[in-house]
């Protein structure tokens, strides 16, 4: 698939000697959800402000949709919009006015029909004439999401979008972004809310004291490295787990009502035919069974506990 | 060029001025008003003529430099300075704008705000002083030359200033005592030698001075001399903020 953004080797140490990212290489591709995963100072917020012009690279390259995002700066950030994490709004402004200007300072001819659609598709035209300083922190960070689109742009980067927002606002969020995606937006997404990626990414990149240290499918890194768990709810409570079952490694719940069985899925034997066999002719029986598969949190998690 | 960022900045900035018009317009307006009461009124009527000019209208440019100064460098120092202050300036990084766009449309912001304000208080002193200015065109000329030299002076101080106080420290410390002993309310001829000699040193001699032969057709030093200094401070000033832009200093990290 044709990259709209492909980054080449890019590195950056600040003044102060902090390497924030080392040698950084990663494709977007057109028309994809792709979350950033990382832990606090990971360099997420740095990769995104170098692409977006606002931090300088020491080393590497660039290019967003076919342009240098040095060479053909103008060009380059035509075409992205940027949704920073912090809150940063002009207090005094109205909306409108803040939105109107954001258009104009990328380029853009007025056009006061759209610049009302995305108001609208924000549920903000009714807050068209306020003062920023009277909206809510989520009215203010939809304001964020509209001065980004106002120059519709074909890549779209959200720093955070959903920390410090309210549940009914994450899911509101999470369903703009898709529908932005379906308008033909590449949406950049850096989070450290795994769950929003494993809603919402098509890929994710995880990112670790500056180093990318995966790229995957979202579902393909979920098969891949995900565990998968049993647990049989017993009908019948046991003090411990039989000699003939100890070969399973089986894990007895402390009421003694449930046994957990992990597996790999990628295993080529799964063991599960064995232990179910086992079981019944251990003469125990189950009322229940279910299976959990470890969340992107846990894949994520254990990921960058590996490589630190 | 970008005429659309250009015009989107330049806009933005004005609405400011029309939003807070108390502060911005008003308040300038008053205070050299009252400072043609006090030293044109009531202590200039007991100064003798200075070059056959009544010290209530020697003053009037010395005050309308005053006012240029002062005014051009606050606003394009704190046009730039509030967006870096309340975070609002990466958008302004991240947009398709060269370095010489975001300069015309704040320092033009600012010496537009300066240069009416200029005008404005030029009208105030035709109340109090009757006026004859010998030299429109090149009145209009040293008006705007200083407020937009003054005003890209202020750009470089709003990228400088870490803080509030660093802001202020600047105008303050350094251009507000360089305008009152730059010949504002006095001919540096009536110093003695050597201050007179050291006033010399001081740049805004030379624009009041221009200035000053602008509205009698007399003047401290010579013209061309004014107007030289003043486009060399023009020059020293976009040297610098082409050296800000291009190597991001304190802008970019």
């Amino acid at each position: 698939m044709q990259p709209i953004v492909s980054i080449s080797d890019v590195s950056k140490t600040y003044a102060t000697g902090f390497e924030a990212l080392k040698h950084v290489t990663l494709d977007i591709h057109k028309g994809e959800i792709f979350a950033l995963l990382g832990p606090n100072g990971a360099g997420k917020t740095t990769l995104i402000s170098i692409i977006c012009g606002i931090v300088r690279a020491s080393t590497g390259r660039v290019i967003a949709d076919g342009h240098d995002i040095i060479g053909e700066y103008r060009q380059a950030r035509f075409k992205i919009g940027l949704v920073p994490q912090e809150l940063t709004t002009d207090a005094f402004e109205t909306v409108w006015a803040t939105v109107t200007h954001s258009r104009g300072l990328f380029g853009r001819s007025s056009n006061p029909a759209y610049i009302e659609k995305v108001l609208k598709d924000l549920s903000l035209w009714d807050k068209k004439d306020s003062k920023i300083m009277t909206l809510s922190g989520g009215m203010k960070r939809r304001v964020m999401i509209a001065k980004a689109l106002s120059h519709e742009p074909t890549i779209l980067f959200l720093d955070e979008p959903t920390a410090g927002v309210d549940v009914e606002l994450r899911r509101d969020m999470w369903n703009l972004v898709r529908s932005l995606r379906e308008s033909g937006v590449t949406i950049i997404l850096t989070t450290h809310y795994i769950d929003e990626a494993e809603e919402m990414a098509d890929r994710v990149g995880v990112i670790n004291k500056g180093e990318i240290i995966l790229v995957e499918e979202k579902k393909a890194l979920m098969r891949k490295l995900g565990k998968k768990e049993i647990t049989l709810e017993l009908a019948k409570a046991l003090d411990r787990i039989p000699d003939a079952l100890a070969h399973h490694k089986l894990d007895l719940s402390a009421d003694g009502h449930e046994l957990t069985y992990s597996y790999d899925t990628q295993g080529e034997r799964t063991g599960i035919t064995t232990l179910l066999h086992d079981l019944a002719e251990a003469g125990i029986r189950f009322r229940d069974l279910n299976t959990k598969q470890s969340s992107l949190e846990e894949i994520f998690v254990n990921l960058v506990r590996e490589r630190s | 060029m970008n005429l659309h960022a250009v015009r989107a900045i330049y806009k933005f900035e004005m609405a400011r001025t029309f939003r807070t018009l108390l502060q911005s317009v008003v308040s300038p307006v008053l205070s050299t008003s009252l400072y043609f009461v006090v030293f044109g009124g009531a202590i200039g009527s007991r100064i003798a003529e200075i070059d056959g000019v009544t010290y209530g209208a020697f003053i009037v440019p010395g005050l309308i430099m005053l006012s240029l100064l002062t005014q051009s460098i606050s606003n394009a120092s704190f046009g730039i300075y509030f967006p870096k202050f309340i975070g609002t300036i990466y958008e302004l990084l991240s947009a398709p704008v060269s370095s010489l766009e975001i300069v015309i449309g704040y320092v033009g912001a600012a010496a537009t705000k300066s240069a009416m304000l200029g005008l404005i208080t030029l009208a105030t002193a035709a109340f109090f002083v009757p006026l004859h200015i010998e030299h429109p065109v090149w009145m209009l000329a040293f008006l705007f030359l200083t407020c937009i030299t003054f005003s890209l002076f202020g750009f470089i101080i709003g990228i400088w200033a870490r803080n509030f106080e660093q802001l202020q420290l600047i105008p303050l410390l350094i251009v507000t005592p360089l305008a009152f002993l730059g010949g504002s309310f006095y001919s540096i001829d009536m110093l003695p030698p050597l201050w007179r000699t050291i006033s010399l040193a001081n740049p805004v001699v030379y624009l009041v001075s221009g200035f000053r032969w602008s509205f009698f057709g007399t003047a401290d030093v010579g013209i061309q001399i004014s107007l030289a200094i003043t486009l060399l401070f023009l020059v020293a000033c976009l040297a610098i903020v082409t050296w800000i832009f291009r190597t991001g200093y304190r802008l970019k990290n």
